[in-house]
């Protein structure tokens, strides 16, 4: 295909470097610098895609971040294939492959277009009301529903790219580097503060990159001659850091902004290679300058939506920036003065200007009146009503407008043409102003909003603030910057001046068809019409967020960057509500789409999260360890020996720590060193037992609540010394337990002299535990002497293993006689392999938490988190003795006699034996007292550990229950899916209540 | 995305520090004399300010220092920053 739309010379592509890339699987050719949509464009391609609900042919409407229309699927391996990109923006290079995305099964024959013709039957909120009903059918809806809507797939592989994030502070951020954000650059370097310049396109320059080089001089030059020299001005300025194709995404409180830099997109295969992709960009800036610029509206009128139907504004940057024609045969819709430029630089470079449709009475601006002396045939106070042409625009129908600007009168005008050049006025682009908490103001005469009062270190300048001539753009910069900035930089850029006439507005364009049998599209991406939002107002929705939700206006991918205006303006006139009271829709970050790549940088896989591993973590790898993650901790979990299953594993493992001697790393648990003259004084009110008389080198197990009276956490803790103690806490609980004794200490008892430090990493903790337990020992740490008399259960001595001090507490976790070694962190793995070569002799078996788990249950021993979930009392876990009744005060026990925690019929925990020994209960499976045909049956509770004892040979549980504590030895029942278990409610300490095992 | 100024430390990134709910709310010293609506009162209820309010921070990820904070909650805006057991400024 050739480049037949591609004028001979002109424009800023590169004519020496061809670029082929494929659209739609066909080969086309374009130059270094073209965009996909020049390059179609510049081939004659206007049909890229069809609408979302309707499948209507549709083309390229804009020429930014702005289009709604011309979004396509990039083509490349598995991993990289992206969905939603933006046609106008994506660069081409050698190699580019492409196709659009909203068309099954090709874009020139679409199933889909039967919507299009019952599109009375797809009204607004259709969707919700169709397919709603009956619920189980919603997933065969659902499948074909997303077959045709097909808003591109997303990658299946995993993404092989790099993404970066690089924090960066500056004193002064200009975002946009149009005219206003380069003359804002130029005062902003000469103060000498640190600058950052950031523009969302390859091109500096905004809205200056298509203007008519003849039309507007800037210091006596073309405004393209200005930008290069601002830009390269700028560029030699060591105050300055200038980023291109950098879209900022999110502007939050206290100037901290989100921006993407796109690095390689526009690069070959070749030049892409080992490059960073994207780069998200974490700024801090003390002052903010805004020049976010503005974009063309659309008008709304039936069949505004067919390729060829374009922004009078994209039409002129294709001619002057890419020298490509949209049309050969133009008529331009315009309702301001802007669109005239468009008129003489196609009128200039030869191309036919059919007519100029113009809804105002007349204008008396600068333009217009070369347009007159031009020749070009301009028809006042008229509107486009409606235009034909399947797959591409081919004539439009144009009817006077009446007195009132209510209804067209008169006959139709037809007129062929190829291209309709639209201008609607401009939005200032005020999406990153409102984002940051700024509030917009209306403009009731020129019907936009604009930056209001900002709390922030910012300003707004340029189009974004609803200047849109140049001159005044730049004057105004530099007295706004000035002012700003505090400087007093003199204005040395003289801009010719053009006077221009007024704008008129009309939301909605009258019509001679039947109301309801017009096509007049608001969102273009969403397929939402004014005919959807009337409807959705007659239904009753009045908030414009409503009306947006319902009628999908407004919700696409561009977020409404054309559509939010017309809504709005549709909504107010129909509800003779004022513009500037009926508000906007909130503007959310992101400005335009960021990809996850970008979100999650470098924090992938290995790198997503902290992993703490014990200092024996090595030798659990060199054994075979299966891991469990608790918390950021990897944790050994089971120790499968040839193939054997975990169950296996696991019952073999607790068996031998009953029987001969396991040996558990328990170094993960929370240690908090606490030392101080009123520590005693400290753990009393802590935990809910008496700990004052706690002699030096003993251990006691405490609960602690939450104020509330639930329980929080749990440990042993040991007196080293009058005023010195170590506390344990649960594994996952360790930091928050530590914060919380600190925000009691700072904050509640400043009077306490307490000192805490959490030490969980500088100890390793090895268990050791089973009949044998003791005779390791004695072969490990030396200057122990362990007989029962002198080192007794809840005990605690300091020993010696090869010179190295270690504590050394007998306590138990299992109910089995059993020690803790805690030896400094860095020998923790000399000495696990110590007691594993002392303790050959008596098996010893390394168990992991599973088996930890189980042991425990045998034993009737809670597991914070398990048995309770922050709804459980101390009362409710029936270990009312470890609630001191003595003791004045302690954190939640104040709750404990609230009429609620007090009441008759809470869960209590209890133990659950099953009727046939061998079936084992599903953990989180509820309990009933009467089993009903099918559900809802009254539920008194649900069992929270269940496993196969191998030491008692049958199953047990743990539940909580209803009343549970007078429940002992009723029969309850365990509904499952397919079958329904008997359970009788036991004790919940399974094996050796009288703890004679403690001391075996 | 707040910049929170540490009486302790100086100016940090939001992201140091851990938010501690209301501040000026006195634990009871006497609990048991409190009836159960007290305590509640005590326990429960808080007073979901709009416009300045009187807050708890913590630089957890810096000196572990709680203090107070005067936020503006239609704006985040940081009136000031006081220690514990100060009085809010006026
Ligand atoms: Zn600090």
């Amino acid at each position: 295909m050739s480049n037949k739309f591609r004028l001979s010379s002109g424009g800023e592509i590169n004519r020496t470097e061809r670029v082929s890339f494929k659209f739609n699987g066909k080969t086309f050719f374009g130059y270094k610098g073209d965009t996909l949509a020049s390059a179609l464009l510049a081939n004659g391609v206007h049909l890229v895609g069809r609408s979302f609900k309707y499948h209507r042919p549709r083309g390229f409407l804009g020429s930014g971040s702005e289009e709604p229309n011309a979004i396509v699927q990039i083509i490349k391996d598995k991993a990289r294939t992206e969905p939603n990109i933006r046609a106008t923006e994506i660069e081409i290079f050698e190699g580019f492959e492409s196709k659009s995305q909203n068309c099954w099964p090709s874009v020139n024959f679409d199933v889909g277009e039967i919507n299009n013709f019952i599109s009375p039957l797809l009204p607004a909120g259709f969707y919700y009301k169709t397919f709603m009903w009956p619920a189980k059918l919603w997933k065969t809806y659902e499948y074909f529903i997303r077959k045709s809507a097909g808003l591109g797939v997303s990658a299946t592989v995993r993404d092989p790219d790099l993404y970066d994030h690089r924090y960066y502070h500056c004193d002064i951020l200009i975002v946009g580097s149009g005219p206003a954000g380069l003359t804002a650059a130029s005062i902003a370097v000469k103060s000498g503060k640190k600058v950052l310049l950031v523009d969302e396109k390859a091109d500096h320059g905004g809205s200056l990159v298509g203007s008519d080089s003849e039309l507007t001089k800037i210091n006596d030059g073309t405004p393209k001659d200005w930008v290069n020299k601002t830009f390269s001005d700028l560029s030699k300025n060591k105050n300055i850091k200038i980023l291109n194709r950098t879209s900022v995404a999110a502007y939050h409180n206290y100037n901290y902004l989100i921006m993407v830099q796109n690095l390689t997109d526009h690069l070959n295969e070749e030049e892409k290679k080992n490059k960073i992709r994207q780069r998200l960009w974490k700024v801090r800036a003390k002052k903010v300058i805004l020049a976010t610029g503005s974009i063309e509206r659309t008008m709304v009128f039936d069949c505004n939506d067919r390729p060829g139907i374009m922004l009078s504004s994209a039409v002129r940057k294709y001619l002057n920036r890419y020298s490509v024609k949209c049309g050969n045969n133009v008529v331009v819709f315009a309702n301001n003065d802007d669109a005239y430029e468009t008129a003489i630089s196609l009128h200039n470079k030869g191309i036919k200007i059919k007519a100029i449709i113009d809804i105002r009475e007349n204008s008396d601006g600068d333009l217009v009146k070369k347009c007159n002396d031009l020749g070009l045939k301009i028809l006042w106070k008229h509107a486009v009503v409606t235009t034909k042409g399947r797959k591409k625009i081919n004539k439009v129908i144009v009817m006077k407008l009446s007195n009132n600007n209510n209804s067209v009168v008169g006959n139709e005008i037809k007129i062929d043409c190829d291209l309709l050049c639209i201008s609607g006025g401009y939005t200032p682009a005020v999406h990153l102003f409102t984002q940051s908490g700024g509030k917009l103001l209306y403009n009731e005469n020129k019907s936009y909003f604009y930056p209001g009062k900002n709390s922030l270190e910012q300003i707004s300048i340029g189009s974004c603030t609803g200047i849109f001539n140049i001159k005044k753009i730049i004057d105004d910069a530099y007295t706004k910057v000035n002012e700003f900035l505090k400087t007093n930089i003199e204005n040395d850029t003289l801009v010719s001046d053009m006077k221009s006439g007024g704008f008129e507005n009309i939301w909605l364009i009258p019509s001679n068809k039947v109301p309801g049998k017009t096509k007049s599209f608001v969102d273009f991406q969403n397929d939402s019409t004014a005919n959807d939002i009337k409807l959705a107002l007659r239904e009753g929705f009045k908030s414009i967020e409503h009306v947006k939700r319902y009628t999908t206006t407004g919700m696409a991918t561009d977020q409404g960057k054309i559509a939010n205006m017309h809504a709005l303006g549709i909504i107010s006139e129909h509800t003779k509500t004022k513009m500037g009271e009926l508000g906007t829709t909130t503007f959310r970050p992101p400005y335009t789409p960021l990809t996850f790549g970008a979100l999650v940088g470098r924090n992938v896989k290995k790198f997503f999260d902290i992993t703490r591993r014990t200092p024996i973590h090595s030798w659990h790898e060199k054994n075979n360890a299966k891991f469990e993650n608790v918390g950021q901790w990897k944790r050994a979990w089971y120790y499968p020996i040839n193939n054997e299953s975990m169950h296996d594993a696991v019952q073999r493992e607790s068996k031998a720590a009953r029987e001969n001697v396991g040996i558990l790393d328990a170094s993960t648990l929370g240690k908090i060193d606490i030392q101080g003259s009123d520590a005693s004084e400290f753990l009393n009110r802590v935990y809910t037992n008496a700990w004052s008389k706690l002699g030096i080198g003993k251990c006691r197990y405490g609960l602690m609540l939450n104020e509330d009276g639930m329980v929080y956490d749990d440990g042993v803790t040991t007196r080293l010394g009058e005023n010195h103690y170590i506390m344990t806490t649960t594994t996952g609980g360790a930091a928050t337990v530590m914060g919380k004794l600190e925000d009691y200490l700072q904050t509640e008892w400043p009077e306490l002299k307490v000192f805490l430090t959490s030490v969980t990493d500088h100890f390793a903790t090895v268990s050791l535990c089973g009949p044998h337990s003791k005779k390791i020992l004695e072969k490990v740490v030396k200057n122990i002497n362990f007989d029962d008399q002198n080192f007794p259960h809840m005990s605690f001595k300091e020993g010696v293993i090869d010179n190295i001090k270690c504590r050394v507490m007998r306590i138990s976790f299992t109910g089995e006689l059993s020690y803790e070694i805690n030896i400094q962190a860095n020998y923790g793995k000399a000495v696990w392999e110590k007691c594993m070569e002392a303790g050959k002799e008596f098996k010893i078996t390394p168990y992991g938490t599973e088996s930890m788990h189980l042991l425990r249950a045998e034993k009737g021993f809670v597991i914070v988190g398990q048995e309770t979930d922050g709804t459980v009392t101390p009362i409710d876990l029936q270990m009312d003795w470890i609630v001191s009744k003595k003791k004045y005060d302690f954190i939640g026990k104040r709750s404990l006699y609230r009429s609620d925690t007090m009441k008759e019929g809470r869960k209590q925990m209890v133990g659950l034996l099953t009727e046939d020994p061998n079936e084992v209960l599903e953990e989180g499976a509820q309990i009933v007292a009467e089993v009903k045909k099918k559900p809802p049956m009254d539920m008194l509770g649900h069992v929270t550990s269940s496993y196969y004892s191998p030491n008692l040979k049958k199953s047990i549980a743990l539940a909580v229950v209803k009343n549970g504590k007078n429940l002992n030895g009723k029969k309850l029942y365990v509904p499952m899916k397919n079958k329904i278990i008997k359970v009788t409610v036991s004790d919940s300490v399974f094996i050796d209540k009288e703890g004679k095992r403690l001391n075996a | 995305m707040f910049i929170i100024n540490c009486p302790y430390c100086g100016e940090r990134d939001h992201s140091e520090f851990s938010y501690g709910g209301e501040a000026h709310i006195v634990r009871p010293k006497q609990p048991t004399e409190l009836s159960d609506d007290q305590w509640a009162e005590y326990l429960f209820m808080r007073k979901n300010v709009k416009g300045l309010q009187y807050e708890r921070w913590n630089h957890a990820h810096g000196c572990r220092q709680w203090f107070n904070v005067a936020r503006d909650t239609t704006n985040d805006k940081i009136h000031s920053v006081y220690k514990m057991g100060e009085n809010p400024p006026k």
